[in-house]
């Protein structure tokens, strides 16, 4: 299909940008891979689009103060490339290769698949297992939000209508972190059907304070609590067991519940091993 | 003017374009109804399928999943110019002898999406190619032919 009519403007400043926002009806556009594909399917209809791919100082990534900052206009194919993320964010580097294809990776922004926060994205996972932060620029001015309150519910998040995600946080990886991170996927590059990314720490033999995040299998991430208890007590088996009780997944097109919450498991032998690996 | 419109002034295929344009229409609707390059074939029109498949300022996109009011100043290159050029004759020739295309809907987005990929040189393994490939569907070739011709062609071009 066509999408509705609606007016365009392309913003020349982040100040100008949440100008724009204040119009009603107004609606940000970043790399347009999943926007443009929801206004085709007509699933809403913005009065004004605010383009913000002009917007200069939204593009870096950069090692400030222990922790890596990446813009929120950084491309999937930029992130994938990057050698200050494979060294500083090796959780996020794993994920890359697994979102989109070719050409949508060529478009889409790290930002965009954050403030999207589709429950099957890598992204917000990787953000959540690593603890890490959003930064935020609004009509009130900026402001911090953990990724752990970011992600509220269905594609909802501490984003207002009016403000602009400009980077992420995360804090950068030490001589033991430890990242694992799988999923699986009918076609490569597809929104996963379950997926998983994990961080711990190594220390000794059972990974310290692993947190297990799931994606695919509710309204946003997941935390896998019950299963990282007994991960770091040294059970993997008791951490694949505990996972019926730590996810819920409902049945959908892909997958049914029961399914899902297998793969899970298999899923979880997999990334297990990856934090065993130094 | 009505919010609505927008002018740009683009090159596409090297021709310098000036045109003025509804908002909400995709990049590849503009390249097709406006301008007639009806290489670029239009098939889920969410990002799904890369019949679409565009380059713009050198790297594919989806046409589908871009406005033309978003290539104001932009260099858009569509099979009609890589064809023109010569750019992808070898690529070309390897797809007809190989028999990677039957009907030939994905045939342009597949091309340029290899490309992409044979731009960056060496020979890549055939899961590189599958991976790299795996964002267009072919519903007639079953896509072996596809990589087959792919590897071929990087297999000639590393040799110089
Ligand atoms: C076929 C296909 C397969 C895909 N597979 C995957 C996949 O496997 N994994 C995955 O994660 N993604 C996948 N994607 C989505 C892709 O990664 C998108 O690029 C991403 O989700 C959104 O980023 P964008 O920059 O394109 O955002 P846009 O489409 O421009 O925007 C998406 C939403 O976020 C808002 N937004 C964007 N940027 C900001 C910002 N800086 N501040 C505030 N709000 C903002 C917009 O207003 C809009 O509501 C796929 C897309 C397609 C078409
Ligand atoms: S028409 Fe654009 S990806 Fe299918
Ligand atoms: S040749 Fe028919 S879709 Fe590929």
């Amino acid at each position: 299909m066509k999408p509705p009519a609606f007016a365009y403007a392309k913003a020349r400043a982040l100040d100008h940008a949440i100008e724009l926002l204040g119009v009603d009806g107004a609606r940000l556009l970043a790399g347009g891979q999943s926007l443009i594909a929801t206004l085709n399917m007509r699933l809403s209809s913005p009065s004004l689009l605010v383009d913000i791919n002009g917007i200069g100082g939204l593009e870096g990534i950069a090692l400030r103060d222990g922790r890596l900052e990446i813009g929120a206009l950084v491309r999937h194919v930029q992130a994938e490339r990057s050698a200050e993320i494979a060294r500083h964010a090796p959780l996020i580097a794993r994920a890359m290769p697994h979102i989109g294809h070719a050409a949508i990776r060529n478009r889409g922004t790290l930002g965009g698949s954050i403030a999207f926060a589709d429950p099957a994205a890598e992204l917000p996972a990787c953000l959540v297992a690593l603890g890490g932060e959003v930064e935020i620029a609004g009509p009130e001015g900026r402001r911090t939000v953990a990724a752990d309150d970011f992600f509220k519910d269905l594609f909802e998040t501490a984003l207002g209508p009016r403000d602009v995600l400009t980077a992420i946080r995360v804090p950068a990886a030490t001589a033991d972190t430890r990242v694992g991170f799988a999923e699986l996927a009918r076609r490569h590059g597809d929104y996963a059907m379950v997926g998983l990314a994990a961080a711990a720490r190594a220390d000794g033999k059972a990974p310290k304070d692993p947190r297990l995040v799931y994606f695919g299998v509710g309204t946003t991430p997941v935390r896998a609590r019950k299963a990282e208890a007994a991960l770091a007590g040294g059970s993997l088996d008791q951490a694949v067991a505990a996972l019926a009780q730590d996810l819920a997944p409902q049945d959908d097109v892909q997958a049914t519940a029961a399914v899902k919450t297998h793969l899970a498991g298999v899923l979880l032998r997999r990334v297990a091993q990856q934090l065993e690996a130094a | 003017m009505s919010p609505h419109l927008v002018d740009i002034r683009l090159t596409v295929n090297g021709e310098p374009v000036n045109e003025r344009v509804e908002a909400r229409k995709t990049l590849v609707d503009f390249l097709r109804d406006d301008l007639g390059l009806t290489g670029s074939h239009i098939g889920c029109e969410h990002g799904v399928c890369g019949a679409c498949t565009v380059r713009v300022d050198g790297v594919v996109v989806r046409g589908c999943l871009m406005l033309a009011a978003q290539c104001d100043g932009a260099r858009v290159e569509t099979i009609e110019g890589v064809s023109d050029t010569g750019e992808i004759a070898d690529l070309q020739e390897a797809f007809e002898k190989r028999n990677a295309l039957q009907c030939g809907y994905c045939t342009p987005g597949m091309l340029l999406t290899a490309q992409e990929l044979l731009a960056r040189g060496g020979v890549p393994d055939r899961s590189a190619i599958r991976e790299h490939l795996a964002g267009n569907y072919c519903r007639c070739t079953g896509y072996h032919a596809i990589v087959d011709a792919v590897e071929s062609v990087a297999e000639t071009r590393s040799k110089g």
